[in-house]
């Protein structure tokens, strides 16, 4: 079995599952309360959230937990255009392809009057500085651009990106929930105001995240309540899940070099090998890319029936076609880097883990490769473009 | 619960009838490219009765499974009989179809048409040429 989906969700560590259980049976009282068993539970609410901001160069006040990267991107989005609109600031940039968590809260902000300009991210999947600070306004209030992409992996060009928002006085809040304890994330040399991230993307438990906010920004709630995590966002804390996230960070940071520098090497191998399938192309740029991703797509097929047969063979993987969705669309992603919906629907992501072997990559070459062919076999498509009927789009 | 019945997967696994027929009768393709389905029928015919089916499909896994379905509901039936198909039966002979995947059982009932369409068109103009 190989499990090539880590994009989508991660193992927990035994180290954070650990952690889990200690805060859940051991030290489980209610941060709140004065008696030791709650007082240690605070304590190590707070050590947790020291070691998040050290890992990522912020301060532990900075640092607010959620239930996982898509509050925090809701909040982080909807706290700088109330600040915006205070000042009369009603203009957010984005870019086309971030995720559905930012870009479905970008809609609401327009239908209460907001303007969003969504940058194009061109045919390797990264945003243009250039083209950012060309559409930087008066009444711009908001600047969201992510890390890197979920789907095709191009690490954009942050620290760029954030000293243009800078210059022009913008707040700059990214998605960082597949950067996060994968690739180097230092708030302070990126010139970040915010930032989202999720522990089930880096070996931590599901269901929890955490907003990074620059001292001074002024947050809105999105849950009312009581006044935890300084009466920015309410509810009794998480602490097992917090706890246990920033075991998982930890550990992430301790060996990420070296990871990345392994994994990416796989990745390579793995790029290469199916590369030498006829009429496939990678998405995205093949260098300023995670050290995980692989995304292609394969010319006359479609990308459910691959996954489900790769299923079959003991592969895990994803794919950007409709079917997969459940809506007539294929990914976004795809659509906006240009690759055209026919060639959309048959694509395939790959997010190795970290313990990848070579003969694992070899294993995942063979069996895309043999698929493919098994598909094109009796596609349609694949005949009226072999008969030259059709021209080849990859 | 799994995404699709036994019986999707056993069809899409396995697909039946899966191939071309060269000297068809009738030939039916639906769909496009832009919403990741395409299915083509081809048709053999004789005496009214379908001898033989092939097809070929661009799609999701029900979609294959629909396409395979349907040609083993037809073959060897009379060309009347399988113009009754509907995608209903398809996907209640499947195990039921998630809601969202009806369309492929459509696809699957409009392709057949299709094709006995053609078969209909061309035995006209051959009837006409004699």
């Amino acid at each position: 079995m190989i499990y090539a989906d880590n994009a989508a969700t991660t193992r927990i560590s035994d180290a954070a599952l650990n952690t889990f259980m200690k805060l859940s049976q051991e030290t489980y009282g209610n941060a709140s309360s004065l008696y030791s068993i709650g007082q240690r539970a605070k304590e190590a609410l707070e050590q947790a959230r020291a070691d998040i901001a050290s890992v990522i160069h912020a301060e532990p006040r900075e640092i607010l937990f959620t239930s996982g990267g898509s509050e925090a991107d809701n909040q982080a989005i909807r706290s700088a255009a109330a600040l915006g609109l205070a000042k009369g600031k009603k203009h957010i940039i984005s870019s086309a392809f971030e995720h559905h968590a930012v870009l479905h809260t970008l809609a609401k902000l327009e239908k209460e009057g907001f303007e969003v300009t969504l940058l194009p991210v061109h045919e390797d999947g990264l945003v243009r500085p250039e083209e950012l600070e060309a559409a930087i306004r008066e009444d711009t209030c908001l600047v969201t651009i992510m890390y890197a992409n979920n789907e095709i992996g191009t690490i954009q060009p942050i620290r760029e990106l954030g000293a243009i928002c800078r210059k022009h006085g913008v707040l700059f809040h990214t998605d960082a929930v597949q950067a996060v304890g994968h690739i180097p994330v230092d708030v302070e040399a990126d010139n970040i105001d915010m930032l989202s991230s999720s522990a089930h993307k880096f070996h931590g438990p599901k269901g929890v995240g955490f907003l990074y906010a620059k001292k001074g920004i002024r947050l809105t709630n999105l849950i009312e309540g009581g006044a935890q995590e300084r009466g920015k966002r309410a509810g009794t804390e998480n602490i097992p899940g917090i706890a246990a996230m920033a075991t998982a960070l930890k550990e992430a940071e301790a060996t990420l070099s070296e990871r990345a520098e392994y994994v990416s090497k796989r990745r390579d191998r793995l790029i290469a090998g199916l590369s030498e399938i006829p009429h496939s192309a990678l998405n995205g740029d093949a260098v300023k890319r995670l050290p995980s991703n692989v995304n292609f797509c394969f010319e006359g097929i479609e990308g459910e029936s691959l996954l489900l047969l790769l299923d079959d063979r003991g592969i895990m993987a994803s794919s950007g076609s409709a079917c997969t969705s459940g809506s007539l669309d294929p990914s976004h992603v795809l659509l906006a880097i240009g690759r055209v919906h026919d060639v959309a629907h048959g694509s395939l992501r790959l997010s190795l883990g970290d313990d990848i072997t070579d003969d694992e990559v070899d294993y995942l070459i063979k069996n895309v490769r043999e698929v493919v062919t098994y598909l094109r076999g009796f596609s349609p498509i694949w005949r009226d473009l072999t008969a030259g009927k059709k021209p080849f789009i990859l | 619960m799994a995404l699709y019945s036994e019986k999707v997967m056993d069809h899409f696994r396995n697909p039946r009838n899966v191939g071309v027929i060269e000297d068809a009768d009738g030939v039916g393709e639906v769909g496009n490219a832009k919403c990741g389905d395409i299915m083509k029928m081809y048709l053999k015919i004789e005496n009214d009765i379908i001898e033989d089916v092939k097809f070929e499909t661009f799609g999701c896994g029900s979609a294959i499974a629909s396409s395979s379905m349907a040609t083993e509901m037809i073959k060897g039936k009379p060309v009347a009989e399988a113009m009754k198909l509907t995608n209903k039966a398809v996907a209640e002979a499947l195990d039921g179809l998630p809601d969202y995947k009806m369309h492929c059982s459509v696809l699957a009932e409009e392709a057949i048409k299709s094709a006995l369409e053609d078969y209909e068109k061309k035995r006209a103009e051959k009837a006409d040429a004699q």
